[in-house]
Protein backbone atom coordinates (compact mmCIF):
# COMPACT_ATOMS: atom_id res chain seq x y z
CA UNK A 1 0.00 0.00 0.00
CA UNK A 2 1.21 3.69 -0.84
CA UNK A 3 0.16 6.24 2.20
CA UNK A 4 -1.55 9.34 1.23
CA UNK A 5 -2.33 10.10 4.70
CA UNK A 6 -1.09 13.60 6.19
CA UNK A 7 -1.77 14.71 9.88
CA UNK A 8 -4.31 17.56 9.04
CA UNK A 9 -5.04 20.65 6.94
CA UNK A 10 -1.60 22.33 7.33
CA UNK A 11 0.22 19.65 5.88
CA UNK A 12 -2.27 18.67 3.10
CA UNK A 13 -2.23 22.56 1.79
CA UNK A 14 1.58 22.56 2.08
CA UNK A 15 3.07 24.05 -1.62
CA UNK A 16 0.14 26.48 -2.19
CA UNK A 17 0.67 29.36 -3.41
CA UNK A 18 -0.71 32.91 -4.59
CA UNK A 19 -1.25 32.98 -8.04
CA UNK A 20 -2.40 28.90 -8.37
CA UNK A 21 -5.18 27.41 -9.97
CA UNK A 22 -7.20 25.75 -7.18
CA UNK A 23 -10.45 22.80 -8.29
CA UNK A 24 -12.70 23.32 -5.71
CA UNK A 25 -15.42 20.49 -5.43
CA UNK A 26 -19.50 20.91 -4.40
CA UNK A 27 -22.67 21.94 -5.72
CA UNK A 28 -23.91 24.83 -3.84
CA UNK A 29 -22.84 24.01 -0.42
CA UNK A 30 -23.63 20.82 -0.81
CA UNK A 31 -19.86 18.57 -0.32
CA UNK A 32 -17.60 22.03 -0.53
CA UNK A 33 -13.57 20.81 1.00
CA UNK A 34 -14.96 23.15 4.25
CA UNK A 35 -10.92 22.71 5.44
CA UNK A 36 -9.13 23.26 2.81
CA UNK A 37 -10.78 26.44 2.62
CA UNK A 38 -10.51 27.73 5.80
CA UNK A 39 -7.17 27.00 5.21
CA UNK A 40 -6.79 29.09 2.09
CA UNK A 41 -8.70 31.92 4.11
CA UNK A 42 -5.69 31.52 7.15
CA UNK A 43 -2.63 31.47 4.17
CA UNK A 44 -3.68 34.82 3.24
CA UNK A 45 -2.51 33.12 -0.37
CA UNK A 46 -4.02 35.83 -2.92
CA UNK A 47 -4.83 36.17 -6.94
CA UNK A 48 -5.98 32.72 -7.14
CA UNK A 49 -7.93 31.05 -9.68
CA UNK A 50 -10.87 28.82 -8.51
CA UNK A 51 -12.55 26.64 -11.03
CA UNK A 52 -15.97 25.38 -8.83
CA UNK A 53 -19.03 25.15 -9.83
CA UNK A 54 -20.51 27.74 -7.79
CA UNK A 55 -18.72 30.72 -5.83
CA UNK A 56 -20.48 30.31 -2.30
CA UNK A 57 -22.20 32.56 -0.26
CA UNK A 58 -21.45 35.57 1.54
CA UNK A 59 -20.73 33.64 4.49
CA UNK A 60 -19.85 30.19 4.11
CA UNK A 61 -18.00 28.23 1.18
CA UNK A 62 -15.71 30.48 -1.26
CA UNK A 63 -17.68 33.14 -0.08
CA UNK A 64 -14.96 33.26 3.08
CA UNK A 65 -12.23 33.53 0.25
CA UNK A 66 -13.86 36.24 -2.18
CA UNK A 67 -14.55 38.52 1.55
CA UNK A 68 -10.60 38.34 1.65
CA UNK A 69 -10.09 39.01 -1.88
CA UNK A 70 -8.23 36.58 -2.71
CA UNK A 71 -10.13 35.26 -5.48
CA UNK A 72 -8.90 37.04 -9.12
CA UNK A 73 -11.08 34.41 -11.57
CA UNK A 74 -13.54 32.60 -10.96
CA UNK A 75 -14.84 29.90 -13.62
CA UNK A 76 -18.10 28.74 -12.53
CA UNK A 77 -21.40 27.54 -14.14
CA UNK A 78 -24.17 29.47 -11.80
CA UNK A 79 -22.44 32.20 -8.84
CA UNK A 80 -26.20 33.48 -7.77
CA UNK A 81 -26.70 33.53 -3.95
CA UNK A 82 -23.94 35.76 -3.20
CA UNK A 83 -24.00 39.39 -3.02
CA UNK A 84 -20.21 39.97 -2.23
CA UNK A 85 -19.54 37.96 -5.25
CA UNK A 86 -21.43 40.86 -7.54
CA UNK A 87 -19.92 43.46 -5.87
CA UNK A 88 -16.66 42.46 -7.17
CA UNK A 89 -17.57 41.09 -10.53
CA UNK A 90 -19.33 44.21 -11.37
CA UNK A 91 -16.85 47.07 -9.92
CA UNK A 92 -14.48 44.82 -12.05
CA UNK A 93 -12.16 43.47 -9.00
CA UNK A 94 -13.06 39.77 -9.86
CA UNK A 95 -12.80 38.21 -13.69
CA UNK A 96 -15.67 35.45 -13.72
CA UNK A 97 -15.44 32.31 -16.48
CA UNK A 98 -19.64 31.35 -17.06
CA UNK A 99 -19.22 28.14 -19.25
CA UNK A 100 -21.62 25.33 -18.93
CA UNK A 101 -22.06 22.59 -16.02
CA UNK A 102 -21.59 19.94 -18.15
CA UNK A 103 -18.78 21.42 -19.94
CA UNK A 104 -17.07 21.93 -16.99
CA UNK A 105 -17.27 18.58 -15.56
CA UNK A 106 -16.11 17.03 -18.35
CA UNK A 107 -13.10 19.90 -18.51
CA UNK A 108 -12.26 17.80 -15.13
CA UNK A 109 -12.84 14.14 -15.94
CA UNK A 110 -10.70 15.27 -19.28
CA UNK A 111 -7.98 16.30 -17.29
CA UNK A 112 -8.24 13.68 -14.56
CA UNK A 113 -8.17 11.13 -18.24
CA UNK A 114 -5.97 12.47 -20.04
CA UNK A 115 -7.66 14.24 -23.11
CA UNK A 116 -6.38 17.50 -24.18
CA UNK A 117 -9.63 18.48 -25.26
CA UNK A 118 -13.11 17.07 -26.37
CA UNK A 119 -16.16 18.29 -28.50
CA UNK A 120 -19.34 18.93 -26.90
CA UNK A 121 -22.73 20.75 -28.39
CA UNK A 122 -23.19 22.55 -25.18
CA UNK A 123 -22.81 26.12 -25.90
CA UNK A 124 -22.96 26.31 -29.84
CA UNK A 125 -24.23 29.61 -31.32
CA UNK A 126 -24.06 31.17 -27.85
CA UNK A 127 -21.87 33.57 -26.85
CA UNK A 128 -20.02 30.84 -25.30
CA UNK A 129 -18.74 29.62 -28.21
CA UNK A 130 -17.53 32.88 -29.49
CA UNK A 131 -13.63 32.63 -30.32
CA UNK A 132 -13.88 28.54 -29.98
CA UNK A 133 -13.29 25.89 -32.65
CA UNK A 134 -16.39 24.48 -34.01
CA UNK A 135 -16.99 21.47 -36.21
CA UNK A 136 -19.79 19.26 -37.64
CA UNK A 137 -19.92 15.69 -36.82
CA UNK A 138 -22.89 13.72 -38.17
CA UNK A 139 -24.67 16.87 -39.37
CA UNK A 140 -25.07 18.37 -35.94
CA UNK A 141 -22.35 21.43 -34.82
CA UNK A 142 -19.93 20.86 -31.63
CA UNK A 143 -17.63 23.47 -29.91
CA UNK A 144 -14.31 22.36 -28.93
CA UNK A 145 -13.55 22.47 -25.14
CA UNK A 146 -10.24 22.63 -23.62
CA UNK A 147 -9.25 20.27 -20.45
CA UNK A 148 -8.69 22.19 -17.36
CA UNK A 149 -4.64 22.59 -16.19
CA UNK A 150 -5.20 22.97 -11.97
CA UNK A 151 -2.28 23.23 -9.50
CA UNK A 152 -4.28 21.39 -6.58
CA UNK A 153 -7.55 20.08 -6.62
CA UNK A 154 -9.26 19.99 -2.92
CA UNK A 155 -12.11 17.64 -2.63
CA UNK A 156 -14.44 16.46 0.36
CA UNK A 157 -15.41 12.83 0.09
CA UNK A 158 -17.42 11.00 2.97
CA UNK A 159 -15.33 8.33 3.78
CA UNK A 160 -11.87 6.96 2.92
CA UNK A 161 -8.72 5.27 4.15
CA UNK A 162 -4.68 6.22 4.01
CA UNK A 163 -3.91 4.50 0.57
CA UNK A 164 -6.77 7.47 -0.81
CA UNK A 165 -9.68 5.28 -1.36
CA UNK A 166 -12.55 7.34 -1.40
CA UNK A 167 -16.53 7.06 -1.33
CA UNK A 168 -18.73 9.72 -1.89
CA UNK A 169 -22.50 10.24 -0.02
CA UNK A 170 -25.57 11.46 -1.52
CA UNK A 171 -25.70 14.26 -3.64
CA UNK A 172 -22.47 16.02 -1.71
CA UNK A 173 -20.47 13.84 -4.73
CA UNK A 174 -20.83 16.20 -7.80
CA UNK A 175 -17.70 17.45 -8.46
CA UNK A 176 -15.55 15.80 -6.28
CA UNK A 177 -14.94 12.27 -7.95
CA UNK A 178 -14.33 14.42 -11.27
CA UNK A 179 -11.72 16.59 -10.06
CA UNK A 180 -9.52 14.07 -8.16
CA UNK A 181 -6.54 13.35 -10.44
CA UNK A 182 -7.53 16.65 -12.50
CA UNK A 183 -5.29 18.26 -11.10
CA UNK A 184 -1.14 18.30 -10.71
CA UNK A 185 -1.89 17.74 -6.75
CA UNK A 186 -5.63 16.81 -5.42
CA UNK A 187 -6.11 17.37 -1.58
CA UNK A 188 -8.82 14.67 -0.17
CA UNK A 189 -10.37 15.71 3.27
CA UNK A 190 -12.85 13.02 4.59
CA UNK A 191 -15.33 12.99 7.19
CA UNK A 192 -14.00 9.39 8.29
CA UNK A 193 -10.79 8.50 8.01
CA UNK A 194 -10.86 5.08 7.90
CA UNK A 195 -8.24 1.93 8.53
CA UNK A 196 -7.33 0.40 5.85
CA UNK A 197 -8.85 -2.37 4.80
CA UNK A 198 -11.88 -1.90 5.87
CA UNK A 199 -13.80 -0.44 2.57
CA UNK A 200 -15.18 -2.96 0.33
CA UNK A 201 -12.89 -2.47 -2.72
CA UNK A 202 -16.05 -3.03 -4.49
CA UNK A 203 -17.65 0.09 -3.10
CA UNK A 204 -14.86 2.73 -3.93
CA UNK A 205 -16.06 5.45 -5.91
CA UNK A 206 -12.35 7.06 -6.60
CA UNK A 207 -9.41 4.65 -6.14
CA UNK A 208 -6.43 6.13 -4.28
CA UNK A 209 -4.22 6.63 -7.31
CA UNK A 210 -6.23 9.33 -8.40
CA UNK A 211 -5.20 11.42 -4.73
CA UNK A 212 -2.38 12.92 -3.83
CA UNK A 213 -2.72 13.47 0.30
CA UNK A 214 -5.73 13.03 2.49
CA UNK A 215 -6.26 13.92 6.05
CA UNK A 216 -9.70 13.55 8.50
CA UNK A 217 -11.24 16.52 8.16
CA UNK A 218 -12.68 18.95 11.27
CA UNK A 219 -15.66 20.64 12.64
CA UNK A 220 -17.97 19.94 9.23
CA UNK A 221 -21.06 23.00 9.46
CA UNK A 222 -22.92 21.33 6.24
CA UNK A 223 -24.97 24.35 5.79
CA UNK A 224 -27.86 23.73 4.13
CA UNK A 225 -28.70 26.42 1.60
CA UNK A 226 -32.15 25.74 0.69
CA UNK A 227 -34.30 23.90 3.65
CA UNK A 228 -37.70 22.44 1.91
CA UNK A 229 -39.57 20.38 3.94
CA UNK A 230 -43.03 19.21 4.18
CA UNK A 231 -45.62 18.50 6.67
CA UNK A 232 -45.64 15.44 8.68
CA UNK A 233 -49.64 13.81 7.95
CA UNK B 1 -59.14 31.83 -18.86
CA UNK B 2 -55.76 32.45 -19.32
CA UNK B 3 -53.59 29.23 -16.94
CA UNK B 4 -51.78 29.93 -13.60
CA UNK B 5 -48.49 28.52 -13.36
CA UNK B 6 -50.00 25.62 -11.46
CA UNK B 7 -52.34 24.86 -14.75
CA UNK B 8 -49.31 25.28 -17.08
CA UNK B 9 -47.06 22.54 -14.65
CA UNK B 10 -50.57 20.47 -15.04
CA UNK B 11 -51.34 20.31 -18.99
CA UNK B 12 -46.91 19.88 -19.56
CA UNK B 13 -47.63 16.53 -17.02
CA UNK B 14 -49.79 15.40 -19.61
CA UNK B 15 -46.77 15.30 -21.87
CA UNK B 16 -44.58 12.69 -19.43
CA UNK B 17 -44.94 9.27 -20.51
CA UNK B 18 -44.75 6.01 -19.26
CA UNK B 19 -40.84 4.66 -18.81
CA UNK B 20 -39.57 8.75 -19.26
CA UNK B 21 -36.34 10.09 -17.50
CA UNK B 22 -37.16 13.65 -16.97
CA UNK B 23 -34.95 16.60 -16.05
CA UNK B 24 -37.46 19.61 -14.17
CA UNK B 25 -35.85 23.01 -14.80
CA UNK B 26 -36.55 25.60 -11.79
CA UNK B 27 -39.97 27.33 -11.36
CA UNK B 28 -42.45 25.86 -13.12
CA UNK B 29 -41.19 22.69 -14.32
CA UNK B 30 -40.09 21.77 -10.85
CA UNK B 31 -44.45 21.96 -10.32
CA UNK B 32 -44.84 19.65 -13.37
CA UNK B 33 -43.78 16.57 -10.56
CA UNK B 34 -47.12 17.21 -8.47
CA UNK B 35 -49.20 15.96 -11.53
CA UNK B 36 -47.94 13.33 -13.08
CA UNK B 37 -49.99 10.38 -13.24
CA UNK B 38 -49.69 8.12 -10.31
CA UNK B 39 -50.17 4.91 -12.72
CA UNK B 40 -47.14 5.38 -14.69
CA UNK B 41 -43.44 4.59 -14.20
CA UNK B 42 -41.15 8.06 -14.42
CA UNK B 43 -37.96 8.90 -12.38
CA UNK B 44 -36.62 12.74 -12.28
CA UNK B 45 -32.96 13.46 -12.55
CA UNK B 46 -31.68 16.26 -10.87
CA UNK B 47 -28.26 17.06 -13.00
CA UNK B 48 -26.64 18.28 -9.69
CA UNK B 49 -26.16 14.18 -9.08
CA UNK B 50 -29.59 12.05 -8.56
CA UNK B 51 -31.72 9.71 -10.41
CA UNK B 52 -35.00 8.82 -9.16
CA UNK B 53 -35.40 12.30 -6.75
CA UNK B 54 -39.03 12.55 -4.34
CA UNK B 55 -40.58 15.10 -2.31
CA UNK B 56 -39.26 17.51 0.33
CA UNK B 57 -38.46 15.70 3.46
CA UNK B 58 -40.75 16.06 6.54
CA UNK B 59 -39.23 18.31 8.81
CA UNK B 60 -36.19 17.03 11.26
CA UNK B 61 -34.84 14.55 8.40
CA UNK B 62 -33.18 16.96 6.21
CA UNK B 63 -30.20 15.88 4.64
CA UNK B 64 -27.18 18.71 4.13
CA UNK B 65 -25.62 15.74 1.57
CA UNK B 66 -29.00 15.16 -0.44
CA UNK B 67 -30.24 18.03 -2.44
CA UNK B 68 -31.70 18.89 -5.97
CA UNK B 69 -30.48 21.41 -8.79
CA UNK B 70 -31.91 24.43 -6.91
CA UNK B 71 -30.28 23.96 -3.81
CA UNK B 72 -33.03 22.52 -1.84
CA UNK B 73 -33.44 19.47 0.66
CA UNK B 74 -34.82 16.53 -1.03
CA UNK B 75 -35.86 12.67 -0.58
CA UNK B 76 -35.08 9.87 -2.62
CA UNK B 77 -37.37 7.08 -3.88
CA UNK B 78 -36.43 3.19 -4.31
CA UNK B 79 -34.72 2.59 -6.69
CA UNK B 80 -32.67 6.01 -6.83
CA UNK B 81 -29.06 6.38 -7.52
CA UNK B 82 -26.28 9.10 -6.98
CA UNK B 83 -23.67 10.14 -9.33
CA UNK B 84 -20.84 12.38 -10.09
CA UNK B 85 -21.63 15.78 -12.44
CA UNK B 86 -19.76 14.35 -15.20
CA UNK B 87 -21.85 11.08 -15.46
CA UNK B 88 -24.99 13.22 -14.93
CA UNK B 89 -23.99 15.13 -17.97
CA UNK B 90 -23.44 12.28 -20.01
CA UNK B 91 -26.64 10.99 -19.14
CA UNK B 92 -28.19 14.64 -20.60
CA UNK B 93 -25.61 14.89 -23.66
CA UNK B 94 -25.78 11.62 -24.29
CA UNK B 95 -29.45 11.78 -25.12
CA UNK B 96 -30.52 9.31 -22.03
CA UNK B 97 -33.15 11.65 -20.52
CA UNK B 98 -35.80 11.60 -22.81
CA UNK B 99 -37.84 14.97 -21.82
CA UNK B 100 -36.05 18.15 -20.28
CA UNK B 101 -38.74 20.82 -19.36
CA UNK B 102 -37.76 24.21 -18.25
CA UNK B 103 -38.26 28.26 -18.24
CA UNK B 104 -37.41 30.91 -20.62
CA UNK B 105 -37.55 34.37 -21.11
CA UNK B 106 -37.72 34.76 -24.88
CA UNK B 107 -38.44 30.94 -27.76
CA UNK B 108 -37.99 31.99 -31.21
CA UNK B 109 -39.93 30.27 -34.35
CA UNK B 110 -37.04 28.57 -35.34
CA UNK B 111 -36.63 27.32 -31.93
CA UNK B 112 -34.00 29.08 -30.45
CA UNK B 113 -34.08 29.93 -27.01
CA UNK B 114 -32.70 32.49 -24.22
CA UNK B 115 -32.68 32.19 -20.56
CA UNK B 116 -29.69 33.00 -18.95
CA UNK B 117 -28.57 36.40 -19.38
CA UNK B 118 -29.81 40.06 -19.44
CA UNK B 119 -27.47 42.43 -20.45
CA UNK B 120 -27.04 44.66 -18.24
CA UNK B 121 -28.27 43.04 -15.29
CA UNK B 122 -26.75 41.03 -12.85
CA UNK B 123 -25.60 37.77 -15.14
CA UNK B 124 -25.89 34.94 -12.55
CA UNK B 125 -24.84 32.26 -15.23
CA UNK B 126 -26.48 29.19 -17.28
CA UNK B 127 -25.57 26.21 -14.82
CA UNK B 128 -26.64 23.14 -16.87
CA UNK B 129 -29.10 24.66 -19.30
CA UNK B 130 -27.08 25.02 -22.50
CA UNK B 131 -25.70 21.27 -22.14
CA UNK B 132 -29.97 20.42 -21.66
CA UNK B 133 -30.59 22.06 -24.85
CA UNK B 134 -28.27 21.62 -26.73
CA UNK B 135 -28.88 18.02 -26.24
CA UNK B 136 -32.26 16.42 -25.06
CA UNK B 137 -34.36 15.60 -28.18
CA UNK B 138 -37.64 16.04 -26.26
CA UNK B 139 -37.23 19.75 -25.11
CA UNK B 140 -40.64 21.84 -23.60
CA UNK B 141 -40.68 25.14 -22.73
CA UNK B 142 -43.16 26.08 -19.53
CA UNK B 143 -43.39 29.90 -19.39
CA UNK B 144 -45.40 32.77 -19.78
CA UNK B 145 -46.82 33.98 -23.10
CA UNK B 146 -45.89 37.52 -22.22
CA UNK B 147 -43.20 39.32 -19.97
CA UNK B 148 -44.15 41.57 -17.02
CA UNK B 149 -44.42 44.40 -19.59
CA UNK B 150 -47.10 43.03 -21.79
CA UNK B 151 -44.43 42.05 -24.71
CA UNK B 152 -44.65 38.84 -26.58
CA UNK B 153 -42.04 36.11 -25.52
CA UNK B 154 -42.91 34.22 -28.18
CA UNK B 155 -40.67 35.90 -31.19
CA UNK B 156 -39.49 35.63 -34.73
CA UNK B 157 -35.63 36.05 -33.21
CA UNK B 158 -34.99 35.99 -29.94
CA UNK B 159 -33.38 39.40 -28.46
CA UNK B 160 -31.53 38.02 -25.59
CA UNK B 161 -28.19 36.12 -25.49
CA UNK B 162 -29.25 32.65 -26.74
CA UNK B 163 -29.06 29.33 -24.71
CA UNK B 164 -29.31 27.19 -27.03
CA UNK B 165 -29.87 27.08 -31.05
CA UNK B 166 -33.56 25.42 -32.74
CA UNK B 167 -34.00 22.90 -29.95
CA UNK B 168 -37.30 23.87 -28.46
CA UNK B 169 -40.13 21.57 -29.90
CA UNK B 170 -42.42 22.45 -27.73
CA UNK B 171 -44.08 25.07 -25.32
CA UNK B 172 -46.71 25.62 -23.55
CA UNK B 173 -47.87 28.94 -21.84
CA UNK B 174 -50.53 30.31 -19.98
CA UNK B 175 -52.30 30.99 -23.17
CA UNK B 176 -51.50 27.81 -25.57
CA UNK B 177 -49.62 24.86 -26.45
CA UNK B 178 -47.85 25.64 -29.23
CA UNK B 179 -45.39 23.08 -31.18
CA UNK B 180 -42.38 24.27 -33.33
CA UNK B 181 -41.80 23.50 -36.70
CA UNK B 182 -39.80 24.27 -39.82
CA UNK B 183 -43.02 26.89 -40.79
CA UNK B 184 -43.16 28.66 -37.05
CA UNK B 185 -44.99 28.38 -33.96
CA UNK B 186 -48.02 25.72 -34.97
CA UNK B 187 -51.35 26.15 -32.05
CA UNK B 188 -51.87 23.01 -31.18
CA UNK B 189 -54.65 23.81 -28.23
CA UNK B 190 -55.69 27.19 -26.59
CA UNK B 191 -56.45 27.91 -22.67
CA UNK B 192 -59.89 27.43 -22.07
CA UNK B 193 -62.30 30.40 -23.31
CA UNK B 194 -59.00 31.60 -24.36
CA UNK B 195 -59.85 33.23 -27.99
CA UNK B 196 -57.42 32.44 -31.22
CA UNK B 197 -57.29 36.51 -31.38
CA UNK B 198 -55.99 36.62 -27.75
CA UNK B 199 -53.03 34.23 -29.50
CA UNK B 200 -52.53 36.06 -32.09
CA UNK B 201 -52.07 39.13 -30.97
CA UNK B 202 -49.87 38.06 -27.64
CA UNK B 203 -47.27 35.97 -29.98
CA UNK B 204 -44.65 38.58 -32.27
CA UNK B 205 -43.54 35.03 -34.28
CA UNK B 206 -44.63 33.49 -36.89
CA UNK B 207 -48.25 31.85 -36.19
CA UNK B 208 -49.78 29.41 -37.94
CA UNK B 209 -53.22 28.69 -37.39
CA UNK B 210 -55.31 25.46 -38.31
CA UNK B 211 -58.98 25.24 -38.74
CA UNK B 212 -59.66 23.77 -35.63
CA UNK B 213 -58.28 24.50 -32.06
CA UNK B 214 -59.35 22.46 -29.09
CA UNK B 215 -59.47 23.55 -25.85
CA UNK B 216 -56.80 22.20 -23.22
CA UNK B 217 -57.91 19.48 -21.31
CA UNK B 218 -56.85 20.10 -18.00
Amino acid sequence: MITKKVNGVQEALQGVKSGMTMMLGGFGLSGIPENAIAELVRLNVNELTCISNNAGVDDFGLGLLLQKHQIKKMVSSYVGENAEFERQMLSGELDVELIPQGTLAERCRAAQGGFPAFYTPAGYGTEVAEGKETREFHGKMYVLEYAFDADFAFIKAWKGDAAGNLIFKGTARNFNPNMCGAAKITVAEVEELVPVGTLDPNQIHIPGIFVQRIFQGENYEKRIEQRTVRQKP
Amino acid sequence: MALDKNQIAQRIAQEVKNGYYVNLGIGIPTLVANYVRNDIEVEFQSENGVLGMGPFPYEGEEDADIINAGKQTITTLPGASFFDSATSFSMIRGKHVDLTILGAMEVADNGDIANWKIPGKMVKGMGGAMDLVASAENIIVAMMHTNKAGESKLLSTCSLPLTGVGCVKKIVTNLAVLEVTPDGFLLLERAPEVSIETIKNATEGKLIIPDHVPEMNL
